[in-house]
């Protein structure tokens, strides 16, 4: 054989190996993406129909009566086929406002989640003349399915129908509020003092493995340790925004503390050799010149980690933020729930209606999450410069 | 970087502010089992709704973590009422009184532990001793206990069918597992002589699967799977009625009205305790209190019902209101 031939042969093993090793990451992509269209797939189907909510046209007439038993105000042949919370707000309603005393309207009132999933084709379990009679109010244009506001504009309840995540989101956000102040000044903080500052030491060393290290955790341990320290020592009010933040905010400080660093390093020597070469002092070379170069990194570390604690739902549970609580807070010590708990919630719920609303919870969860990851990105793009 | 250095001054100073006061409370504070939870996050809704009171904040913490943190003693910083599938041990009791807390019990119905598998499947007759040798981890052959080898169901009774024995439970943190082994295998090992008392082992070779807290799951795995059983809640078992259906235990099937009169022999009750020296304290408590106990959440054709209370007895409903109108406090004696 000759030299040539040789190496054609050995050129042939060369580009299949390189063509089944390419075929291997085809092969993952294609399996990640399968499961992730599965999931999305399966949320989008059973979530999607809780964007919409059966609602009846039907009369209410307001007598004396109604304040002792507000069933009297409805139809009785409606009656059974309405949300369970229009009939026993009645009452609260008409002592708020005097001038409805004696009156009867035509309205459109949210109906039963029994009646909600019929219409919607889900299982529901009404009978055979329940049925017949939904269907003739269908007909006759009193029984339609309208956006589901409510779902939006509500806390948590027990009544599906009427059961939303405004509780869930806004203590989310109080709890992210208290994360970012505790985490982002003593995580760049540490970052800082390690960098510039610390010598290298064992002592620094021990601080930078214990820092790894500490990232890795699970995440209930800081659970455990925010009950102990927070709550039983400080005395924090349980299930509060404040409780749940400063736990999220000590879990968060590793991972920013990292991705600080790894920002401040990546600046070139040149920069700051520069400035302490035209008389900068250290707090200066810091000020102007490292922290702003380090901003995008930073940025981006904290805005994953952002995502990361919006998705916790282990340290909070021990903290007491998994818990029926249906009122949006209106400060940083009230209890409060948020939204990876509000999942949990409605998914350990027997009534199957709450289906729905798991799976559109879920949705929304992963559009924040995405929306972060995007911002995540754009910014480390946007302010990313070249050396 | 000038608002860094704000930021950084924000932080601390709320952290004082609130580590330093606790705000005065005005909402009642609820923990305890995540059985009970839903109906007492029902009337804690409906409580909220109807009345002008803040709606109480009720965590699921599971019984034993409720009575944990309801006898930490008497102050804001603990909770009014615990919620709890079990009666109150003795231990917890004493340590309520040691603590000065007065704790006042209300019973407010039943929950059936029920063995459901799917629909399509046949029907299963069983007895308790069946489902212990099923689950157990040993089992008396020849006089002896021996590692449990049964792996089809027709070889612990002729008369079942011969189908692979494949149990989702339960895990050991739950509650429902308790009480599962208190009423059927303790109950049912009591009167076989090799296990020498009460046994309440389950094995460990894959015939049980611990399938977490959610019973949802456990429902959806037994609508896939024809020959698996679940153990669960009845409210469970209700809701999912139209593709599942419960094994009948000892010749009982599992309805309202079997678990109510105390025939089917695994049900179990529901309380919650109430810490007396907060009401007058916190405000609402009695109201909640009293809407809980009314004819319209327990009774016999109360709200709670919808969503899988089993109600107790008229007899007894009347009972615990008059028990609560004295605000009768427990003592030692009363759970012997």
């Amino acid at each position: 054989m000759s030299v040539k031939n040789i190496q054609s042969s050995r050129n042939k093993k060369r580009y299949f190996k390189e063509k089944v090793f390419k075929m291997y990451g085809v092969i993952a992509l294609f399996i990640s993406f399968a499961f992730l269209v599965t999931f999305f797939g399966n949320m989008i189907f059973k979530g999607y129909s809780g964007l919409r909510q059966a609602k009846i046209y039907t009369t209410i007439s307001i007598t004396p009566e109604v304040l002792e038993d507000p069933a009297y105000a409805f139809l009785e042949d409606d009656y059974y086929y309405i949300s369970r919370d229009e009939i026993r707000r009645l009452p609260l309603k008409i002592q708020d406002s005097k001038d409805m005393m004696n009156k009867t309207f035509n309205e459109w009132v949210i109906a039963d989640s029994e009646v909600d999933q019929y219409l919607k084709g889900r299982p529901n379990r009404l009978k055979n003349s329940d049925k017949k009679y939904l269907d003739k109010l269908k007909e006759e244009g009193k029984l339609k399915l309208f956006f589901n506001w409510n779902f939006f504009t509500n806390g948590d309840s027990n009544l599906p129908e009427i059961a939303g995540i405004k509780a869930a989101v806004f203590g989310t956000i109080y709890v992210m509020i208290i994360t970012i102040l505790v985490s982002v000044p003593l995580g760049i903080a540490t970052a800082i003092y390690l960098e510039e500052y610390a010598k290298d030491n064992w002592l620094t060393r021990m601080i930078e493995v214990n820092i790894n290290n500490l990232a890795a955790i699970p995440s209930i341990i800081y659970g455990l340790l925010g009950l102990a320290v927070f709550i039983n020592f400080l005395h924090v009010p349980r299930s509060s925004a404040l409780a749940g933040g400063l736990t999220l905010g000590i879990m968060n400080l590793p991972v920013i503390v990292i991705s600080s660093r790894a920002a401040i390093k990546s600046i070139p020597p040149s920069i700051k050799e520069a400035a302490y070469g035209v008389g900068a002092s250290k707090l200066q070379v810091i000020w102007h010149h490292i922290l702003p170069l380090a901003v995008p990194g930073i940025l981006t570390g904290f805005i994953i980690g952002l995502a990361r604690s919006i998705g916790e739902t282990a340290p909070l549970l021990v903290v007491g933020m998994v818990a029926y609580i249906p009122d949006a807070p209106t400060s940083f010590v009230q209890s409060t729930t948020v939204l990876p708990a509000q999942i949990y919630t409605w998914s350990t719920a027997s009534l199957r209606a709450f289906t729905e609303k798991t799976a559109l919870a879920i949705l929304v969860l992963l559009a924040v999450m995405l929306l972060l990851n995007t911002l995540a990105i754009w910014l480390r793009n946007k302010y990313e410069k070249q050396w | 970087m000038k608002s860094l250095k704000i930021l950084a001054l924000v932080a601390l100073s709320v952290f004082f502010m609130a580590a330093g006061n606790v705000l005065a409370r005005e909402q009642i504070r609820i923990v305890g089992s995540s059985t009970v939870y839903p109906f007492s996050s029902y009337v804690a809704e409906e409580f909220g709704a109807t009345t002008k009171f803040k709606t109480p904040v009720v965590e699921s913490t599971g019984s034993g973590g409720g009575h944990k943190l309801f006898g930490e003693g008497v102050g804001e910083n603990t909770p009014d009422i615990t919620n709890s599938s079990r009666r109150i041990k003795e231990k917890e009791l004493k340590n309520n009184i040691e603590k000065g807390i007065e704790t006042i019990e209300v019973k407010i119905g039943y929950d059936g532990i029920v063995l459901a598998q799917n629909k399509d499947s046949e029907d299963l007759d069983l007895t308790r001793k069946d489902i212990l040798l099923a689950v157990a981890e040993e089992v008396p052959v020849n006089g002896k206990l021996v590692k449990n080898p049964y792996k089809y169901w027709n070889e612990i009774n002729p008369s079942l069918p011969k189908r692979e024995i494949l149990v989702y439970g339960p895990p050991t943190s739950s509650g429902t597992r308790d009480s599962f082994e208190e009423l059927v295998m303790e109950e049912a090992s009591k009167k076989i002589k090799e296990y020498g008392g009460k046994y309440s082992k389950i094995r460990t070779d894959g015939v049980y699967v611990p399938a977490g807290e959610n019973d949802n799951l456990i429902v959806q795995r037994l609508v896939k799977d024809k020959t698996a059983v679940g153990i669960f809640g009845y409210s469970f078992l209700e809701e999912n009625s139209d593709r599942l259906k419960a094994a009948i235990i000892d010749n009982v099937e599992p309805t309202a009205e079997n678990i109510s009169s105390g025939k089917y022999p695994v049900a179990r009750s529901m309380f919650f305790y109430v810490k007396k020296n907060h009401l007058g304290k916190v405000p609402g408590i009695e109201e909640y209190v009293d809407l809980f106990v009314s004819e319209k959440m327990i009774g016999g054709r109360g709200a709670l019902k919808r969503i899988g209370l089993i109600p107790l007895p008229k007899s007894e409903r009347e009972k615990v209101r008059a028990d609560w109108q004295n605000r009768k406090v427990l003592k030692i004696e009363d759970l012997k």
